[in-house]
């Protein structure tokens, strides 16, 4: 009996992948997400170095805890991703970088350049210099 | 559009931001009062609030209508969002206008 259907139907998973414009797409998204979440971190740690001596030492102190220097690295990708997908997308909008190999090779800068930002904080934080 | 508008500023704000505390961290509560508190300074502050309120606002709205599906909840979930957002800019507005000249 032959099938009606000859594609094949086992996915291989190493095989097919989102185009990189997708996942630029989608982390955009996720990034915003998490950056959406740091606004009223962000405004509690304005409110509180503004407030007196001691909420500035407070923050100083907050913002040199290794969980939250860790936290921040993550803000810092976030931030970039979001900053650099969205700029991706103004050019976009203005024509520029429009077409599949453009589109694909900005993808790309962007994704590469926000784990970059992302891994340059870390070194900071290790003490590289 | 109002997405776009809205990003530029932020992008241009958070960089200048950024190089600021970077270039010249201040190195008290006093530095860093004073430079809030300068007129322009300041007023840059609170513009990057609603400009940042707002993008956050068409960015998790489009989050929600794409992901909700049931009608109610949906509503429901807006208005709290915007709820939120709006407690949000109150409270960001009263830390400003506490330093301001």
């Amino acid at each position: 009996m032959t099938s009606r259907d000859p594609r094949p139907v086992a996915l291989d998973l190493f095989r097919i992948h989102f185009p990189v414009s997708a996942v630029v797409s989608i982390l955009h998204r996720l990034s915003g997400l998490l950056l959406f979440l740091g606004i009223p971190v962000a405004v509690y740690l304005l409110e509180r170095s503004l407030a007196d001596a001691r909420g500035f030492a407070r923050v100083q102190g907050l913002l040199a805890t290794p969980a939250l220097r860790l936290f921040g690295v993550l803000v810092a990708w976030a931030f970039s991703h979001h900053l650099l997908a969205g700029l991706r997308y103004l050019l976009i909008d203005l024509d520029i970088g429009v077409d599949r190999a453009a589109a694909r090779a900005g993808a790309w800068v962007v994704s590469v350049a926000a784990v970059v930002v992302a891994v340059v904080c870390l070194a900071r934080l290790g003490g590289l210099w | 559009m109002l997405q776009r508008l809205t990003a530029l500023y932020l992008a241009l704000f958070l960089v200048y931001l950024l190089a600021h505390l970077i270039l010249s961290p201040p190195g008290s509560v006093h530095e860093w009062r004073a430079w809030v508190g300068d007129p322009l300074v300041n007023g840059a502050w609170a513009v990057f609030f609603a400009a940042l309120l707002m993008h956050a606002w068409v960015g998790v709205r489009d989050v929600v209508m794409d992901y909700l599906g049931p009608a109610g909840l949906r509503l429901v979930v807006l208005f709290a969002l915007g709820l939120y957002l709006f407690a949000l800019g109150y409270w960001a507005l009263v830390v400003l206008l506490a330093v301001a000249p």
